[in-house]
């Protein structure tokens, strides 16, 4: 006896209490983009002024070639590859997560304002204070943070709602763009291009003192995603069909909510506002596994190889001038086409 | 296995629909909830469901306050078929069918072979074993109803309450539906609570009739005894005759008619 479940399924039971059952496909899928990535990852190892051939790269990740390219490949390059995957990954999570929660392709962190308001916080930082690179990643924080905090109040009436979350969130993000452009025409002109540098969102000049915080913080955050289990997928059936399956709604949703703002608020502070990534890998991800609703981990997978792609891109287009991640237009793209297919429906 | 509403107050924000409710839900039975539009009969199933928190009372699962309790195990005990539900875009019928078995499962223990046979039952005593593979998407309104159905037999609970159901389908699968609901109550032993407009069903179907009217409880009790010409009169404000129903020997209620009159 076994269940049809229309697509292939692989159950694992190894013991009376420890059982899963895997859809074979976006298994598959997840393995090719994570794949994908490391190719793209150890590619981008090889290239710039320094070239490398991927086996030479291999050698020197594995501790032996010459010194030189141990220096190049570990001590340079790494640091950045290992943050464009982390990153890629933890905004591929956090727009699973915003937009399962929302019900909308358009949930994202961008959508509720996380973004504009930690390029605010970027700003009043530069102006202000200083642009130290922590200081601006505090500014991006508390920026950020607050913002969504405020959206989060605005749009709490009885609990939140998906769509009066995304509508009050596009009101705040818009009214802070014409703050932040003033601020932007106001100011000094060196502040405002180090803020406008930030702004674009790259990958430029990160090295391993980053890779280590960032690396443990998503690192708990994936934690408690997967201690919610399957919860994230009930939710997407309706408060109502999630409580009766025994998911305390409200608790879980700001819980979500709160995982998904901490996993941007990482990643912008850390590489400033790369949107694109959290809007697409979730949709891109569910087209590729054809799961029920959002999944997390093909999210994961797409954003990590999405931003890994991405970065190289940016590095590489114009080398040897380096673009901004966040001019690479995928993000663009996309979402003229999701607006476009939306439209049609 | 018993559900019980204690002096509730129950409403939204700052309207209150009801007020010292009381309500001991007969164990194993199909009791049916009627009444008029805005009566609260929604209200009081969603507090029964623990959806709704009373403001004041409570609502006791096997004599404990239902608030109190882990949320996963009471989602073991009572299940509900909520008035609206979304099928995720690309979930097929089985997948659906499996959420139902999430209050079983741990961490670590996703799809035992509890889960697979409590899936197996629940589709087949629905009628959608066949249907097992397709998207949810592609059914029709009644099929999709009976999936949503065994998601909740899947969960496995000696109490189903179901928000009315029979809402959007057309006759055939109303009937359908309810004649699923009477047969596991009487094979399984479930107790079964539902909203219901239409009152030739529910005196059809249900052995407990509870028939609400501005928040309060006007009437229960065996069907047969409660559906008078005067009760319909009191609360519907509908004159009609009560007659019996030919099929089952039921209460019928004929509404009267001041313009349509056709001598036979």
């Amino acid at each position: 006896m076994s269940v049809d479940f229309g697509r292939r399924v692989l159950v694992v039971r190894p013991h009376r209490n420890v059982s899963a059952r895997l859809s074979v496909r976006p298994a598959l899928v997840c393995l090719v983009l994570v794949l994908a990535a490391l190719a793209v990852g150890v590619l981008a190892l090889g290239t710039g002024e320094f070239t490398l051939t991927p086996s030479e790269v291999l050698r020197a990740l594995g501790g032996e070639g010459t010194r030189a390219a141990r220096l190049v490949v570990v001590e340079w390059r790494l640091p950045r590859v290992l943050l464009a995957l982390i990153i890629g990954a933890a905004l591929g999570l956090a727009g699973a997560v915003f937009q399962a929660i929302t019900r909308n392709p358009l949930g994202s962190p961008d959508v509720i304002g996380f973004s504009t308001g930690a390029y605010t916080g970027v700003l009043i930082v530069t102006v202000f204070v200083g642009n130290g690179y922590y200081l601006v990643a505090a500014g991006a924080l508390a920026g950020g943070l607050a913002t969504a905090f405020a959206v989060y109040l605005l749009a709490f009436r009885r609990g939140v709602q998906g769509f009066r979350l995304i509508i009050v969130g596009i009101a705040i993000s818009a009214m802070l763009s014409s703050a932040n452009q003033w601020f932007i025409i106001k100011v000094d002109l060196q502040a405002a291009f180090a803020a406008a540098i930030w702004g674009q969102g790259s990958l430029n000049g990160l090295g391993w003192s980053q890779v280590t915080p960032v690396a443990v913080t998503v690192g708990v955050l994936c934690l408690l995603l997967i201690g919610y289990g399957p919860r994230l997928s009930l939710l997407e059936m309706g408060e109502d069909a999630a409580a009766a399956l025994g998911v305390r709604v409200e608790r879980t949703r700001l819980a979500y909510l709160v995982i998904g703002v901490a996993l941007t608020a990482i990643a912008t502070a850390v590489a400033g506002p790369i949107s694109f990534v959290a809007l697409a890998a979730p949709q891109l991800a569910q087209r590729l596994t054809r799961t029920p609703g959002i999944a997390l981990v093909p999210s994961a997978a797409m954003g990590a190889f999405l931003l890994m792609i991405s970065d190289f891109l940016a590095q590489r287009a114009f080398a040897p001038t380096q673009l901004p991640v966040g001019v690479v237009s995928v993000g663009g793209i996309y979402f003229v086409w999701l607006l476009v297919r939306q439209a049609r429906r | 296995m018993s559900l019980a509403a204690r002096d509730i107050t129950i409403g939204y924000d700052k309207k209150t629909i009801s007020e010292h409710l009381d309500l001991v839900v007969p164990e194993g039975r199909f009791t049916a909830i009627i009444g008029p539009n805005a009566c609260g009969k929604s209200t009081l199933l969603r507090a029964l469901s623990r959806l709704l928190k009373p403001s004041a009372g409570e609502v006791l699962l096997d004599g404990r306050d239902i608030h109190s309790r882990p949320a996963k195990e009471v989602a073991r005990r009572l299940g509900l078929l909520p008035q609206s539900s979304i099928a995720p875009d690309g979930i097929t019928v089985a997948e659906l069918v499996a959420r139902g078995r999430f209050p079983h499962q741990k961490l670590i223990r996703q799809w035992s072979v509890a889960d697979e046979t409590a899936v197996v039952a629940a589709m087949a005593a629905t009628g959608v074993t066949d249907l097992s593979g397709e998207l949810v998407d592609t059914l029709s309104g009644g099929q999709r109803q009976r999936v949503w159905v065994a998601m909740v037999l899947a969960q496995q609970t000696p109490i189903v309450l179901l928000d009315e159901p029979t809402t959007f389908l057309d006759i055939a699968h109303q009937i359908e539906l309810l004649e699923l609901c009477v047969r596991l109550n009487r094979e399984q032993g479930t107790t079964m609570v539902a909203v219901l407009h239409d009152l030739n069903q529910a005196a059809r179907y249900a052995d407990h009739l509870v028939v609400m009217k501005a928040g309060a409880i006007v009437a229960q009790g065996d069907p047969r005894e409660v559906m008078t010409a005067e009760l319909v009169a009191d609360v519907f404000a509908l004159g009609c005759r009560i007659i019996d129903d030919p099929e089952t020997h039921t209460p019928l209620v004929i509404p009267r008619s001041s313009v349509v009159q056709r001598v036979g």
